[in-house]
Parts: C-alpha cells; structure tokens; sequence
C-alpha cells in the first residue's frame, strides 16, 4: 500500500493522497457539479422518475398486477367520453389562448398609447386578475355565475334577457370556463406585449412615418415583426399552460354537466384520484404529451437560436 | 415686406392647422385608449370586486336576492368568524408555513445551481441548462397520478406515510418553482460582466465568496423575483394539495375553502368570498408592495437567456 502511494506521489506533484483528494474537490468542474446536485436530484426523482413512471404504470391493468400493454389506450379510444375530452381540450386551449393574445395584444397598445406616468398604474390594475391564485378567483366566478344568485343575470335581468345557464348548459359552461380561462390569462399576455412594445425602437416608426407609412402598415411592417418572437414563446407557454389546465374547470363545473366540460387534466383527476382507477388516470394524462412536445420543441428552437445570438 | 415673411404667411395657416389636426386626432386617440382601458379595467377587476362586495353581506341579505352589486347593511361579521375559526387558522398557518419553507428551499438549490450552469463551465452544463428549462414545461397534472402511485409504494416498503400530510407538499411544490427560477436566475447570472467576477478571483475569492459576495448582491433584483414567483406559486398552487391531502388539519388554504366551507350543496357564500379575498391577500399585498420586481419575474422567463 505504501509503495503505491509512493508511487502515485510524484504523478500529483508529491502531495499526499489526502491533499489530493482535497485539491481533486476544488477543481471547477467538481465544485460546479456539486452546486448543482440538489437541482438534479429533485429534478430526476419528483420530475423524471415520475414521468416515465407514469408510461409504466398506464401499461397495467386497474389493480396494477397484470401488464395489458395498450388495453387501457384501446379502452379510452373505444369511449365515447374519451373523444369528448379530447375535442373539449383542444377548444379549450386553442379558442383561449386565441383570446388571450387577442385581448393581450390590444390593451398592451392602449396602455402604450396614454402617457408614461399613467402606465403603471393602469398596468398595475391590469394584472391583478393573474396575481390572485387561480382557485380564489375561479370561487368568485363560480358565485357570479350561481344559478338562483347569479349577479350576471341580475344585471341581463334589467334589459329582459336570459336568465343565462352559466355552467348549467353544457355550451354555456364551456363558454364560461373559456370566458374565466381567458380573464386570468389576457393580463399575462398583455405585460408581455407591452415588454416587447417598449423594446422597438422609436427611430423605426420615425422612419415609417417620413416613409409616409399610415397607421396600418405601421403595425404591420414595424411592430408585428419586432415582437414576432415574443408574441410567439408567450403564445406557445400559455398553449402549454392552457392546455394542461386543471383549476378552472375542476372548480367551476367540476366536469359536468354530464363531463361536457372535462379536459385531460380533469377527467384523469376524476378517473385516477376520485375513481382509484390510477394506471386508466395515468393513460389519459399521457395524451397530453404529443401537444406538449410540439410546443416545446418549437419553444426550445427559440431558445436555442436566442442563445446563439447571444454568445 | 421680404420676401421671407411672405413666405411664412403663406405656410403658417396650412401647417398650423395641420398640426392642429393631428394633435386633434391624438386626443381622440388618448379618449379612445382611456374609454377601452376603462373597460378593460371593469372587466378585470369585476370579480374580486365581487368577492369584497360578498364579503361584506351577511347571508340574510345574500338570499334575499336584492341587487346583488350592492351592501345594504356592511357587516364585517364574516371577517371576524373566520379570522376566530380555528379550522381556518389551521389552513392559514400551513399555507403560510409551506409556502415560506418552498421559497428557502427553493433559493438554496436554484442559486448555486444557476451559478455553477452560467458561470462555471463544465461537461453536459449547457444541455444541463436547457433540460432545466424543459422540466418547467412538464405540466403537474402529467405528474401527480404517477407521484400518488409512488408514495403509495414508498409507504408499502418503508411504512413512511406520505399521503394525507401536509409536509409532502414541501417536497413537491420545488419541482414547480425550482426549474423557472434557476431558468431566470442563470439569466441574471449571465447578464453580470465577467471583468466582475475575475476581478474577485485575482483578489484570491473563492467560488463560494464570488457567489455570496459578487453574484448575489448584484443580481438581487432577479433573486427578488424569482422569490415573489416562488412563492406566489407555492401559494396559489391547488392540484397536489387536492390529490394528496385530504383531512382537515392538513389542508392549505385554497383547498380548505372548497372543501370545508362548501358543505354538500349548501354554500355559505359570504364566507367563501371572505376566505377566498384573505386567501388572494398575501400575493396581492406582496404585488402592490414590489409590483416592479413581479413583473420583471413574469417577462425574464421569456425575455430573458
């Protein structure tokens, strides 16, 4: 043993194993690995781990003992629900996040227009509906939108109209959690759009204007292409975050009436938690895969390039 | 008469009333952007308007159905019950405690990790760094059916019980805070010029004191952000808590109002909004109070890196 301490000693500069080991722990790429071990512990055994465990477990049967392979998938396509849930999703996501960007992009433009010293403070009211945690303002849409006490048929009630079915009517309520998706989310797209509009340089609309641009082209050929990027990752985040949605729906109909309403993450909750139908849950969220790698493929392609632009 | 003076009186009126005209249609413009901002405003802030009206009424006049937009006879009776309720204390106090313990353990991982992935170069660290940012897209409703399974077989296999406890979500709120804090984090850390840092290292500083001495002071703007996002989230968050928390000592607080204060098909409206407004407070006051920070948080994740 000592000889081959000894032999090693020359090769490390003749320190002894134990600096060496201490000398090895201060190199860079050591301590660097180190600082971010928590980060790739947590991220690998409460991210990952369950990700494909979850692949895993939609391959077994209900008491998860027997492997069926894709019985469960060949079950859910048989269904007529699953198909409900699937198109639900899809407009769900799509006519939101439509809606969203739509409101966002054209409040970004009025608080632009008014003068810098009111901005903030209109800017500030704005957010509000994205600062109160989802579940405390989908309880206040969820009165606004009572039945017997709904203080929107209240105010109809005095034209003569309605009284509207607000999450009664399987339309109405999939009008109604879009309507309430939209309201939390519009404020979000409308900070990031005023972002990107503060960022394109006034000399541009300088030049468009001696160009003799009205105001038209200078949305089209000024502003819209200096916030492409921007308006695009906001939308493709929101598609994420819309689609994987769970809050909104869970409170305000909670599925119904007659799971008209579901979308993925709800109907998995109600098959998987409350039905104890895990490995079935566990398939039905596994759809919402597909949609989501192609949103982050294309999110990544933007990273990536902005990336490239900086180094 | 020069010729120059005739030349002004002859462009004067044209150009006045062309700039009249256009400072014209700037007012219109300014009326038209504040009339639509007015609007806007309206619809945004209906509903926790709405929450404080309710808040304010008691349940006699709730179900007597007058206008619904306005108090007849202010009461803060909700307020006091709830505040004196010792269920809802309970969900205040374990809200509270999750949220704040999130945000330490987030910032003690995200830190050093955004530092060593930016500043520290070292084999797999930028793909490191964009498998961060990916993690962030992977939704919890893709996650939690999964964790449910494997809790269950942890308790199978050790007899630790980790369903039905509030602390688990101490373990899986990090996995929706840390990715997009350390995503931002690596941003702000990469914005610091490197003259900073190899300044502190001819200095004789060591990795740790660049961090702790260079790093953090100056990125103290992102920390703050990164902070209001991690809590704000860990707060609002309502899915983990619902599928593994059930009893009503281990409850947070936006499941606790829905599933205490919802008795089968009885609601007591005035005290759901009531717990619903307390609920919304602490991310709203820590909004009013750093509203600059929140919002650099919320446009750095795509902004920026």
């Amino acid at each position: 043993m000592a000889h081959a301490a000894l032999e090693r000693a020359p090769i490390a500069g003749g320190v002894r194993p134990r600096a060496l080991f201490v000398r090895r722990m201060q190199r860079k790429s050591v301590i660097a690995f180190a600082m971010t071990l928590p980060l790739l512990l947590l991220i690998a055994l409460l991210v990952l781990y369950p990700a494909f465990y979850s692949i895993r477990l939609a391959v077994l049967n209900k008491s998860m003992e027997r492997f069926v392979g894709f019985g469960n998938f060949l079950f859910l396509f048989k269904r007529e629900t699953f198909w409900m849930v699937v198109q639900q999703s899809c407009i769900f996501a799509i006519t939101a996040v439509i809606f969203k960007a739509l409101i966002g992009f054209i409040v970004a433009h009025f608080v632009h227009n008014i003068p810098a010293r009111g901005q903030r403070k209109w800017r500030g009211m704005l957010l509000v509906p994205w600062v109160i945690p989802p579940a405390m303002s989908c309880l206040a849409w969820l009165w606004l939108f009572d039945p017997s006490y709904s203080a929107f048929n209240w105010i109809l009630d005095l034209f003569k109209v309605g009284p509207i079915p607000w999450t009664g009517d399987a339309y109405w309520a999939r009008f109604s959690v879009i309507l309430v998706n939209i309201w939390i989310g519009a404020p979000f797209f409308m900070i990031m759009y005023l972002a990107a509009l503060k960022s394109v340089p006034e000399q541009l609309y300088e030049a468009a204007a001696i160009d003799g641009a009205n105001w038209w082209q200078r949305l089209w050929y000024v502003t819209l292409p200096m916030m492409r990027n921007i308006m695009a990752i906001t939308a493709l985040f929101s598609l994420i975050v819309t689609f994987a949605n769970f809050d909104i729906v869970r409170i305000l109909t909670a599925g119904g009436p007659i799971d008209k309403t579901h979308v993925f993450a709800t109907w998995a909750f109600r098959i998987g938690i409350e039905g104890g139908d895990l490995p079935l849950g566990a398939s039905v969220s596994l759809f919402m895969v597909p949609i989501l790698t192609v949103a982050a493929v294309f999110i990544l392609r933007d990273v990536h390039r902005r990336a490239g632009e900086m180094s | 008469m020069t010729a120059a003076s005739l030349a002004t009186r002859g462009t004067s009126p044209v150009r006045a009333r062309k700039l009249r005209s256009i400072s014209r249609d700037r007012r219109w413009a300014l009326r038209w952007s504040y009339f639509f901002l007015t609007v806007f405003a309206v619809f945004f802030l209906m509903p926790p308007v709405y929450m404080l009206i309710t808040s304010l009424k008691t349940s006699a006049e709730i179900s007597a159905a007058t206008n619904p937009w306005w108090v007849g006879h202010p009461t803060l009776a909700n307020y006091v019950e709830l505040l004196t309720s010792p269920q809802y204390l309970t969900y205040f106090r374990n809200s509270a405690v999750v949220s704040v313990v999130v945000v330490a353990v987030t910032m003690l991982i995200s830190v050093p990790a955004a530092f060593a992935l930016s500043r520290m170069r070292f084999w797999g660290s930028v793909a490191l760094a964009t498998g961060v940012f990916l993690t962030y897209l992977i939704p919890e409703t893709l996650l939690f059916i999964p964790l449910f399974k494997m809790f269950a077989v942890i308790n199978e296999y050790t007899g630790i019980e980790l369903i039905n406890r509030w602390w688990v979500l101490l373990l899986l709120y990090p996995t929706l805070t840390v990715p997009f804090c350390t995503w931002i984090m690596i941003g702000y850390f990469a914005s610091i010029p490197r003259e900073l840092d190899e300044a502190a290292l001819i200095d004789g500083a060591n990795y740790r004191q660049i961090l702790t001495r260079v790093f953090i002071p100056v990125a103290l703007p992102g920390l703050i952000a990164a902070t209001i996002f991690a809590f704000t989230v860990s707060w609002a968050q309502f899915l983990y808590p619902l599928a593994f928390t059930t009893s009503a000592d281990q409850l947070v607080l936006p499941v606790g109002i829905i599933t205490s204060l919802i008795k089968g098909d009885v609601f007591n409206w005035g005290q759901i909004m009531t717990g619903a407004l307390l609920g919304a407070a602490p991310p709203l006051i820590i909004y009013a109070f750093l509203m600059d920070y929140y919002i650099a948080g919320l446009t750095a994740g795509a902004t920026k890196g």
